[in-house]
């Protein structure tokens, strides 16, 4: 996306969040990352390891360059979330080469599945990445005074919806119990508002959650898997999707599918990156990050 | 000299099928079949496929992107496709087998399989 782009996207910025854009990184990630009496994170995404393409033959290089630049910051996150398509093909080489990557990230790592995590069963994902704590892959604690919710909409993609039955009736309930004047963050793989379901960018039963987030003074979602960045508010609640590590898609429309999208050389690490966030009071700070030097 | 030269060409042979046997390790030699599903563009052609029972059938991945062939009914699965990855069934039971991508779930296609086709 261009930057010009971005700043159309972020004419919508309402009272309580702010959002900021740096292009290159440390200046950028001081002053989100600094501020005392707030919580700050990063997200990265959709980093594709076994991907071969033309589009990016290097995706171990790219993510490598991710984990060098989150390491350097001068200010460690309090965790990095991983929202999700850790592998290209859910092979067990794949979770191991990113497991022992992401190893090596200073900050503790939370990893939630994408579809291509997935592919098949389940079984790979978990056994490089579960969590005592999240027998079933979502959960929600609480960090800093916030309530965050990590979910999984990438099972049973067909059969149950997204997000299925059990996992919408834990949302609820576990929203229920929350002060509306809590900050409220949500991690998902797929966006869960109808982002572009012509490409099937949406959470079929999304709508549920959406219902009871909207009570809350302020709502944060962060998700991937469209590898770009867009952001989008609906009332309290601000959604946000990350820039891939690994190689851009088309912005919705502006081409016939979904897919790779092949970038000149030079240009490809600008398209690439990871996301700081800061969360003070009802405030949510996003900053995303490009791998260009 | 004719003795020679033929252990040497058995040897070129054999370094050949050893060669060969590597290079094909990853993506076993395709049997013959008798119809071919080419996924291009986020679509399955041809839909719907007619077969026999026990008529084999080979998918392959001509696309930009990583697909699967999963039954609807999970009683098969191709697991992930990558570009130019291709994969075979045979299909035994006759029947209307209705299958998607798992990465791109709106794709969606149908194989109907008709009794064996009688023996000429």
């Amino acid at each position: 996306m261009e930057r010009s782009d971005f700043l159309k996207h972020i004419a919508w910025t309402g009272a309580g969040i702010s959002w900021t854009l740096t292009s290159t990184g440390l200046f950028g990630a001081q002053s989100a990352l600094a501020s005392e009496n707030a919580l700050s994170f990063v997200q990265i995404s959709d980093s594709h390891i076994g991907f071969t393409r033309p589009e990016n033959p290097d995706v171990i290089g790219s993510l490598q360059k991710t984990i060098d630049a989150i390491n350097a910051l001068p200010v460690q996150p309090a965790f990095v979330v991983h929202t999700g398509d850790v592998t290209h093909l859910s092979k067990p080489a794949q979770f191991d080469s990113a497991k022992q990557m992401l190893g090596t990230l200073k900050a503790p790592l939370i990893v939630l599945p994408g579809e291509h995590d997935v592919i098949g069963s389940s079984d790979n994902f978990f056994a490089a990445f579960r969590r005592t704590d999240a027998p079933r892959g979502w959960f929600s604690w609480d960090q800093g005074g916030v309530h965050f919710l990590s979910l999984v909409n990438v099972f049973n993609f067909e059969i149950d919806g997204k997000l299925g039955t059990e996992q919408l009736d834990f949302i609820e309930k576990d929203l229920a119990a929350q002060k509306r004047s809590t900050p409220i963050v949500v991690f998902a793989h797929v966006p869960l508002y109808a982002l572009f379901p012509q490409w099937g960018w949406t959470t079929e039963d999304g709508s549920r959650v959406l219902a009871a987030l909207q009570r809350f003074d302020a709502v944060t979602v962060l998700n991937g898997h469209i590898h770009q960045i867009i952001q989008h508010t609906e009332g309290n609640i601000r959604f946000a999707t990350a820039a891939s590590t690994a190689y851009p898609q088309p912005a919705p429309g502006t081409a016939d599918k979904p897919g790779p999208l092949k970038v000149p050389d030079d240009r490809l690490l600008s398209v690439l990156g990871y996301r700081s966030v800061e969360v003070s009071g009802h405030t949510a700070t996003i900053a995303d990050h490009s791998l260009q030097a | 000299m004719t003795y020679m030269s033929k252990i040497s060409s058995g040897l070129r042979s054999t370094l050949l099928a050893i060669a060969l046997a590597t290079t094909t390790a990853a993506t076993p030699p395709l049997l013959p079949s008798v119809a071919t599903v080419h996924i291009k563009d986020f679509k399955y052609n041809p839909t719907p496929l007619k077969i026999h029972a026990g008529d084999r059938v080979t998918f392959v991945n001509d696309d930009d992107d990583a697909h699967t062939v999963t039954a609807s009914d999970k009683s098969f699965d191709s697991a992930g496709l990558d570009t130019h990855d291709t994969w075979q069934r045979v299909f035994t039971k006759p029947g209307t087998y209705s299958y998607f991508c798992e990465l791109h779930p709106y794709m969606k296609a149908t194989i109907i399989v008709l009794p064996a086709a009688p023996v000429k």
